[in-house]
């Protein structure tokens, strides 16, 4: 089941999520990717309702790049999460969005940053913080082996850790994570972890 | 023959003009003037007060200035009562941004946005256009320091030291002859009393007929809002020797 963490370290953070996507018992790919650039210096990993998270990220992704096309200027992360906890909190009172949100960026004047925003728009500036089944093992490890100002090395090792512990632990393990970095040079992609690749179509 | 375009703004006249948008440009025109300078560590703000009665009683310390949010303050030219409709607005606009992003409004947004109210108003609904013109003096974490000018038309602009109101035009070639780009505040003070001391109608210049506002950054990094109050502002008139000192003051 869902698995998605982040942390922040020394000049940069992570998000990390897992990439099934399932409905029931059935899993239909392990390669969805949950973590969205959201804009050069943003990065959003979320959980939840897979058609609600969908629509939910694309539509702040959207807003965000107009809020840039409109004013020269981007939106601060702490201006994005805000910006995000109020849109949920207000489709909270009509027709909820069932997601959970971690928004990391980083910003030339605040440096990294983490932001958690759950699916009754709550909103937690936090150095790491985790949702889904995989949270209750995720967040135990980064209560263990997480320290300010990590490096890139270290923050990715105890990924890493995370991930084996909720390989192990976890029932409903999902195989595969992917993982994303966003530091002074932008958000992007860092690494996946698969443990299984999609089947391919046999040749005929 | 112009009464036919003249009297619904939404329409053009055969020369390609908007005849109420520049009535209305042409009420400021006999309006109290403003200057306002933007000086390396902050904005000066200036306005010249229409003294109408000595029985008549003001509520507030400033006529024409107005704060709207902490980190902006405006100057008006024009027909109050229309100033008061757009400041309200703009006062609205910046606290919704700050509900919504829990940041400041960036200045340039907070003049565009009440510039659109002011465009709609030459376009829709047969109605007149607010007769104002602003100085808009704020700072932002993008910008810094920052001066605005908007008009009736819903046209806005950034500037070094601008004018509006009364003689506007011989005012803001003074400034042009004086400014300097290394400027400071106490400088801009100086020369925004100097220019209107110059371009007012009155002889003398008294406390009583100027309003001066400052916009600035506090030693903690704040921004602040700063209304010079009559007493230091009839000593600092005496100084920069725009008025005699005390004497004929009776």
């Amino acid at each position: 089941m869902e698995c998605v963490f982040g942390l922040v370290g020394n000049g940069f953070a992570v998000v990390v999520a897992d990439s099934s996507a399932v409905s029931s018992i059935l899993v239909h790919k392990s390669k969805e990717d949950k973590v969205m650039i959201l804009d050069s210096h943003k990065l959003m990993g979320a959980s939840g309702e897979s058609g609600d998270r969908v629509q939910f990220t694309e539509y702040i992704q959207k807003n965000v790049a107009l809020y840039q096309f409109r004013n020269g200027i981007p939106l601060t992360t702490a201006a994005a999460a805000n910006f995000t906890r109020g849109e949920l909190a207000a489709a909270l009172r009509k027709s909820p969005y069932h997601v959970n949100i971690l928004l990391a960026g980083y910003d030339k004047e605040t440096g990294p940053s983490l932001y958690y925003i759950d699916y009754i728009a709550a909103l937690h500036k936090i150095e790491k913080g985790a949702f889904g089944y995989g949270s209750y093992f995720s967040l135990a490890m980064m209560d263990r082996h997480f320290h300010s100002n990590m490096s890139v090395e270290e923050a990715i090792d105890l990924v890493d850790k995370c991930i084996l512990e909720i390989r192990t632990r976890l029932v409903v393990a999902p195989p595969n994570f992917v993982i994303k970095i966003v530091d002074k040079d932008g958000a992007r992609e860092y690494a996946w972890r698969e443990s299984i690749k999609d089947a391919g179509v046999a040749p005929a | 023959m112009s009464r036919r375009y003249d009297s619904r703004t939404t329409i053009f006249s055969p020369e390609g003009r908007l005849y109420q948008v520049e009535y209305a440009m042409e009420a400021i025109g006999n309006a109290g003037s403003a200057i306002g300078i933007l000086a390396k560590d902050g904005v000066v703000l200036v306005g010249e007060k229409k003294t109408t009665s000595k029985l008549l009683q003001t509520s507030k310390s400033t006529e024409k200035m107005y704060k709207i949010d902490d980190h902006v303050a405006c100057v008006v030219a024009g027909i109050m009562s229309d100033a008061n409709i757009l400041i309200n607005t703009a006062r609205v606009q910046a606290q919704r941004y700050t509900f919504a992003y829990q940041e400041p409004m960036p200045v340039e947004q907070l003049v565009q946005s009440l510039c659109d109210t002011k465009q709609g108003y030459t376009q829709f609904g047969g109605l007149r256009p607010f007769g104002v013109s602003f100085l808009f003096a704020g700072w932002d974490k993008n910008f810094g320091f920052q001066l605005y000018m908007s008009d009736p038309s819903g046209n806005y602009s950034g500037w070094k030291a601008a004018a509006i109101g009364a003689n506007n035009q011989a005012a803001q070639s003074m400034l042009k002859q004086d400014y300097k780009d290394e400027i400071n505040r106490e400088e801009a003070i100086q020369l925004a009393v100097k220019v209107l001391s110059k371009t007012m109608d009155s002889t003398s210049l008294t406390s009583d007929k100027l309003e001066l506002a400052e916009v600035f950054l506090s030693p903690s990094g704040e921004v602040k809002y700063q209304v010079c109050s009559p007493e230091s502002l009839g000593k600092l008139l005496v100084k920069v020797g725009v008025t005699q000192p005390a004497a004929e003051a009776s």
